[in-house]
């Protein structure tokens, strides 16, 4: 079971995940249409370039928005949370042990200690994200049962891995366990708001440049 | 029956039907045709196919419902944080539950989504500004609004202002001749006072085209009045088309695609037709931002930009203040606390905040910020058509209380709105809620402080 999981499936979801997020990318970029977005892509193009590169930046700056440092608390927990998510997995010692021995190259690694906390990090901001999506009306009301999937998909691997590192009772199982979540995970993505991996980006892009081009961005700078 | 005499899914195009419209008085039968009003699920769904593309798909299947939009719509705070008010929630029960349906929608189902369309957004897309996305539920519900004009549910009085456009290039029922009798009228009555006054119709290869809002010559003639006084002091050679004067579109807040392109094509070919070096718009946000940010694009122009360089009346103002085209006497600047309403198309969309700061340090003395100001401002309350539509003017109320109290607390008495509708939502405002303010555009302001040059005195 191990070795298939760590074989044929994760090859399989690696694929997937792969595939699903370019096809994404085309598939955003082709449905572009400046004439339905009444937006100019293609013309003024240092505008449009300039639009999208402060969008992007700006927001991918904690508290870089004004949206962010309005709801600094939820701010916090939601760059921990992604940060954790991204980071861990890529640099985790272990991984990239499996990395080099079945793909012949790794990564820079951070050491177990720091794994540990950025785990921790990832598994409290989850759960603030939950309280959070119960205790807020306005949120609770627009919250629905997927909305809660999704984040359990997204904390399954660092809950499992924490226990199979930590060699809780049954490491075959835990690790196991643990493998199969991340594919759920790298699988999801495409199929699932998941894909917000890489739309964020497209999005944040698209706006910027609407902003950038055509609502006012070759007078001043939006200020996000 | 599918379609009603009055309530149907054709456009206003004729007179008869116009005035037949008018008739009906608030809309009554109208609306109670409207009750049983077919829906077209093949024709809205292929609608939906053809146009809604990736950048709307990819909007309404990440939102993560992350709630942060909440905060940025002032009808969620105006309607005591009612979560129904949330931008995600309206545009999620509304258009995404349609495309989720396939188009299969009943009557009952589109008239809460035109109730929701027009009563709980007003196209002001702040929200865009607050999510983690970009998810602008303003422009989705600007094509929401195109989805359900093409099935026939639209507010009466956005009925016929579309039906207007089509038959007026107007927003109101003003022909050519009307509008060119305004003109001479205006100049008339001013002659005496200023010698030399005039409105140059249809001159050619002027610097600057000036097109206006339909109410000035239909309500507020001296405002073209005031607009020719100032031009005539500040030196300019300007005109006016006697067709393709009218930059407003009605047509844009009712979702008529094909009348707001024929509203933009009958400016540009004035633009064409004269040659001007430059056009300016009069103190109205949605005219600029139909006429020269959205238009373009209506007309098929891939370049995004008018046929000649557009501007908005704060920008002239702006120039002509810091050029010296106009010199104001210093010591009739205005002394009281003064605040500036930073409209929704003109500033957030339209990027003109800092052109409007330029003519505050001009004109006053205690100039006072709303909290939040320029592209952060909050709707007045009556964009978007909102102020226009009587079957939601108890909802326009309280979505004014926002703007209200953003006034209040900038400690000012005194409102300066370089926009129809901003101008039009304060008045309301005052009368409604008696808050002792006073509400005014540019144009009079700056009258009563220009230095007149000794050769223009009378």
């Amino acid at each position: 079971m191990y070795q298939f999981v760590t074989g044929p499936l994760l090859w399989l979801s690696f694929s997937v995940f792969l595939i699903g997020v370019i096809f994404h990318i085309v598939q955003y970029i082709k449905g572009l249409d400046w004439k339905q977005d009444r937006v100019a892509y293609t013309q003024h193009i240092p505008f449009g370039l300039k639009g999208a590169l402060r969008s992007v930046l700006f927001w991918l700056f904690p508290y870089g928005t004004r949206s962010w440092r309005n709801n600094p608390v939820f701010t916090c927990f939601i760059f921990v949370f992604h940060i954790g998510l991204v980071i861990t997995p890529i640099f985790l010692q272990a991984h990239n042990l499996i990395l080099r021995e079945r793909w012949g190259f790794s990564l820079f690694t951070i050491s177990d200690f720091y794994a540990d906390i950025l785990t921790l990090a990832v598994i409290v901001s989850a759960v603030f994200l939950i309280i959070r999506r119960i205790a807020l009306e306005h949120v609770r009301f627009i919250t629905s049962a997927y909305d809660y999937l999704l984040i359990a998909i997204s904390a399954a691997p660092f809950i499992t891995g924490m226990l199979a590192y930590h060699q809780v009772s049954n490491y075959r199982f835990w690790i196991v366990a643990h493998v199969l979540s991340g594919e759920i995970m790298l699988i999801a993505i495409p199929f699932t708001k998941l894909s917000h991996f890489v739309l964020f980006f497209m999005s944040r892009a698209q706006i910027g440049m609407d902003f950038g081009i055509k609502r006012g961005g070759m007078k001043k700078n939006l200020s996000w | 029956m599918p379609e009603g005499k009055l309530c149907n899914k054709k456009p206003v195009e004729t007179l008869g039907e116009l005035q037949a419209l008018l008739a009906d008085k608030s809309g009554k039968q109208y609306y109670e045709e409207m009750k049983n009003l077919d829906v077209d699920h093949e024709a809205l769904w292929e609608t939906i196919r053809k146009t809604c593309r990736s950048r709307m798909k990819t909007w309404l299947k990440i939102c993560s419902h992350c709630g942060l939009c909440a905060e940025s719509c002032f009808l969620y705070l105006a309607n005591n944080r009612d979560p129904k008010q949330v931008p995600s929630y309206k545009i999620q029960s509304t258009l995404g539950e349609i495309i989720r349906r396939k188009g299969k929608v009943d009557n009952d189902f589109m008239r809460m989504v035109m109730d929701t369309a027009w009563s709980k957004c007003t196209n002001c897309n702040r929200c865009a500004m607050y999510c983690p996305f970009g998810i602008d539920t303003g422009v989705m519900n600007g094509y929401l609004r195109g989805l359900c004009f093409s099935q026939g549910f639209v507010p009466w009085e956005m009925k016929i202002g579309a039906g207007m456009h089509r038959i007026y290039q107007a927003q109101m029922d003003v022909t050519s001749e009307d509008w060119v009798d305004s003109c001479q009228w205006m100049v008339e009555e001013n002659e005496e006072e200023w010698p030399g006054l005039e409105i140059p119709i249809d001159k050619e290869g002027t610097d600057i085209m000036y097109t206006v809002n339909a109410r000035e010559p239909k309500h507020y003639p001296e405002d073209i009045a005031e607009a020719a006084i100032l031009f005539h002091i500040a030196g300019e050679n300007w005109t006016v088309p006697s067709v393709g004067w009218e930059e407003t579109s009605l047509a844009m807040f009712a979702g008529d695609w094909a009348a707001c392109k024929l509203q933009v094509d009958t400016i540009y070919a004035a633009m064409k037709r004269l040659s001007p070096k430059k056009m300016v718009v009069t103190e109205c946000g949605h005219a600029y931002r139909a006429t020269v940010i959205e238009g373009p694009y209506w007309a098929g122009y891939e370049t995004g930009e008018p046929p000649v360089e557009s501007f908005h009346y704060v920008e002239w103002v702006a120039d002509a203040l810091e050029s010296g085209k106009l010199k104001l006497d210093p010591s009739k600047k205005i002394k009281e606390p003064v605040t500036y309403q930073d409209s929704c198309n003109y500033i957030r969309n339209g990027g003109l905040s800092d052109h409007a700061r330029i003519i505050m340090s001009h004109i006053a003395e205690d100039f006072r910020e709303m909290k939040p100001c320029r592209e952060h401002n909050f709707c007045c309350g009556g964009g978007g058509g909102f102020n226009g539509i009587g079957k939601y003017r108890k909802e326009r109320n309280i979505a004014l209380t926002v703007k209200r109290d953003q006034i209040l607390a900038t400690g000012a008495k005194f409102v300066i709105a370089p926009c129809h509708n901003c101008w039009d939502a304060i008045r309301d405002m005052e009368e409604i809620y008696k808050i002792g303010i006073r509400w005014s555009f540019l144009k009079p302001l700056l009258l009563k402080m220009v230095i007149v040059p000794e050769h223009l005195k009378a």
